[in-house]
């Protein structure tokens, strides 16, 4: 009940989060300066997946992050100085290099097929 | 029990002969005429006269056909107890035997368990599907220590579990050794933090009230477990015959829940009926199926938004009033807010920031009315701080919220006017789009990652659906750990569909009480499936061969991703905190190198076991081999690598 209570909170408190990530992205965000590979390994090491999943699908401890990340400026903003649940991730242990590259990371995750598409989601 | 009468403990020779008396009890033991005895006794069971006046005869009684425990059997037949879980031990070895020869092993059938947890979390969701307590037997103080931490699960969830705990109180009669290790003064003082009840029974009339009485408590709202301590004595002695002149099994008469004051009822439905945004909030208030029914009528009247915090299956999930996943902004626009059996009120209308400041805030609009109808405030302890932090509400019912909703909704009806009933129905069609735009949204969602190794929750979630949709299923896990993908893309219909969690939040439950749930679930031939943590399963994965002996068919598809992951998070958190290093996370927190194959811990277990799958695209076939097998009656497992959450 306590893990219950813990990610009703989270998924509350990141529902602002999750309505942004969601919506659609803006037509022309510019190309992130990071490396994808790269961005994909610090994803890894850095432990963004664990709430957030391999591929930022999200879930019930963090909202969606791919394949429409916040614009660069907004997502690091975030990082930086979360508002809500998140911790955060200041330069001393995320350099902006590396956070470009998970941008990348992100923005390089494909389009999830429609639901429409897949006959288990119809 | 050899004894030589001279020393004998419980002096059962002096008087044996009365046994006949004992007609107070039809059909049980102590109705039963006299029996022939052992040589040293007259066939009515009486001292051979002369025999104490000639005391160089040393004669050992060595048998009796009457012991105490046979006439606690009768009163747990009484109680119509279908199961009694456990571990075998010494200390209740007596009333053991009673059960499989005396009682013949029905009513209760004795249960084979590997741990003293895994029985206790067994009987919980046993009872939350079966909605009658199976009995617990826990050996000395090993036994009910093993068993604590279930036990205070089942009393954080308001459960009953009925336990009866072995022990030899008369320190002059324990066996050297062991047996004083396993003794103790005051056996439920173990737990009693922790339960609503206890005793401990010097002789079987006594045995025979407590036992009722626990039975009677234990069932009553707020429900909770319960011991009765059983002493070896009592149990393996002879019943002597001025007792079992005097024994019967006391007539069990079972408590009203307690409804709400009628005064508070005509004040919540007032402020519901006049609420512009009125908001019904669901924990652990069905009880039985009646629950489910009573809310749906309700919501109706009100056309309200219902959220399910799922202590309990609540609601229909594709009730078109259900808007769980949409709770954040309904909490915040609320005017009024209905709270059923909830765990946790203050943490329903609060946010909590934890940040290296720890910070909270009101997450409802000032002036926001509250209503609050649990039992749970008719019941409280102390030391253990379950019971979270004070909710400042405006109508606090000490009652049970399931048996209190009739009266709730008749008042509702009888005040609703032409004028609210219109604004009910605009209410009404908001809210029906809202619910289907979530529902489609949770399938545009779970279409993210599909294809991802490891394999996403969601597609874990929409496989197991796929192959249990057309059947009489049940979910006897805790479901929370996938994100809620079950919940989003599953339809939860009836009572038994999903059983709630643990309540204590203590890592151990899910195994058991998946076993648990599965078992009261056979004698309706439902299909029960359980989303098992990797973690939690390796805490008494013995339970699995439980279900392999006694023939209980579950599904076991493995949420493996590896790891104590809440705690990863966890560690992260820290690490950013003090940002020495957010890299290792992974020590002291995951279950890899070497990973664990869960498969072949199953197959050892007598489990039908596949795995590890991590490409998706094997799950489908793999689970419809492992129903296979669960159709069949036997239970199976499927171990999946997964994404975290």
């Amino acid at each position: 009940m306590v893990m219950k209570t813990l990610l009703l909170l989270i998924s509350l408190v990141f529902a602002a989060v999750v309505a942004t990530a969601q919506t659609p992205a803006t037509p022309a965000q510019p190309a992130s300066s990071g490396n994808a590979e790269t961005g994909k390994k610090l994803y890894v090491s850095y432990g963004c997946w664990q709430c957030h999943g391999y591929e930022g699908q999200g879930g019930a401890a963090g909202p969606r992050l791919a394949p429409r990340p916040l614009p660069f400026a907004g997502f690091s903003r975030y990082v930086r100085r979360p508002t809500n649940q998140m911790p955060p991730y200041t330069e001393k242990v995320v350099s902006n290099a590396d956070l470009e590259h998970i941008h990348a990371f992100l923005m390089s995750r494909p389009a999830p097929p429609a639901a429409s598409s897949i006959p288990l989601l119809k | 029990m050899a004894s030589k009468h001279s020393v004998d403990r419980r002096d059962f020779l002096k008087g044996a002969a009365v046994t006949g008396a004992a007609a107070l009890v039809p059909g049980s033991v102590a109705a039963e005429p006299p029996q022939a005895a052992a040589p040293a006794q007259s066939p009515g069971g009486a001292p051979i006269a002369g025999r104490e006046a000639d005391p160089a005869v040393d004669v050992e009684v060595l048998t009796t056909d009457r012991p105490g425990g046979d006439f606690m059997v009768d009163v747990l037949k009484s109680l119509n107890i279908d199961y009694i879980a456990s571990n075998p031990g010494s200390s209740f070895r007596g009333i053991h035997e009673s059960i499989i020869n005396y009682g013949n092993n029905e009513k209760p059938e004795f249960l084979t368990c590997l741990h003293e947890e895994s029985s206790v979390a067994m009987a919980h969701a046993y009872f939350k599907v079966e909605g009658k307590p199976m009995a617990v037997l826990c050996h000395g103080t090993v036994g009910l220590q093993h068993a604590a931490m279930a036990i205070y699960n089942a009393y954080c969830d308001r459960v009953p579990v009925y336990i009866l705990a072995g022990n030899t109180l008369d320190a002059t009669m324990r066996r050297p050794g062991v047996e004083w290790a396993h003794s103790v003064q005051d056996a439920a003082s173990m737990v009693r933090d922790f339960i609503k009840w206890d005793d401990n029974p010097v002789s079987l009339p006594h045995f025979a009230e407590s036992a009722v009485r626990a039975y009677k408590i234990a069932m009553t709202p707020p429900m909770m477990p319960v011991v009765v301590v059983i002493d070896g004595g009592l149990q393996e002695d002879p019943i002597p015959p001025e007792i079992a002149a005097r024994l019967r099994v006391p007539k069990l008469t079972t408590a009203t829940p307690p409804q709400g004051d009628s005064g508070a009822v005509a004040e919540a439905a007032r402020l519901l009926v006049n609420a512009q945004n009125p908001v019904i909030v669901a924990d652990r208030l069905a009880r039985t199926p009646a629950g489910i029914t009573r809310l749906v009528e309700l919501a109706e009247a009100l056309q309200a938004p219902v959220i399910d915090q799922r202590g309990r299956m609540n609601f229909p999930s594709s009730h078109p009033l259900n808007q769980s996943e949409s709770g954040g902004p309904l909490i915040a626009n609320a005017d009024v807010i209905l709270g059923l059996e909830l765990f946790d009120f203050w943490g329903t209308v609060s946010a909590f920031r934890d940040s290296l400041h720890r910070s909270s805030r009101s997450r409802i609009k000032p002036g926001t009315r509250l209503i609050s109808i649990t039992a749970s405030d008719l019941f409280s302890k102390s030391n253990f701080q379950d019971f979270q932090r004070y909710p400042e509400v405006d109508v606090a019912m000490a009652a049970d919220a399931e048996a209190t909703l009739p009266a709730l909704t008749e008042a509702v009806r009888r005040l609703v006017t032409d004028d609210r009933r219109r604004a009910f129905q605009e209410r009404r069609s908001r809210l029906e789009q809202a619910h289907a735009r979530e529902r489609e949204a949770a399938r545009t969602e779970a279409a993210v990652a599909w294809d991802a190794s490891p394999i996403s929750t969601a597609r874990m979630a929409a496989e197991i659906w796929a192959q249990i949709r057309n059947d009489d299923w049940s979910l006897v896990s805790e479901s929370g750990n996938i994100s809620g993908w079950a919940n989003r893309l599953w339809n939860f219909d009836k009572h038994y569909r999903h059983l709630g969690d643990s309540g204590g939040a203590g890592v151990g439950y899910g195994a058991p009480a998946a076993v648990g749930g599965a078992l009261a679930n056979k004698k309706y031939g439902r299909l029960s499936v359980n989303i098992q943590g990797d973690g939690d399963l390796l805490y008494a994965p013995g339970v699995l061969w439980t279900a392999a002996h006694h023939r209980i068919p579950l599904l076991t598809v493995m949420h493996n991703n590896r790891a104590y992951h809440q705690e990863i998070m966890h560690i992260q958190r820290m690490a950013n905190r003090h940002q020495r290093g957010i890299t290792r996370w992974n020590i002291g927190t995951t279950i890899d190198n070497p990973n664990v194959d869960f498969a072949k811990v199953a197959q050892g277990l007598g489990v039908y076991a596949e795995g590890p799958i991590t490409n998706p695209r094997d799950l489908g076939p793999a689970l419809q081999r492992a129903l296979a097998v669960v159709r069949k009656g036997e239970p199976a497992l499927v171990d999946v690598v997964t994404q975290p959450r």
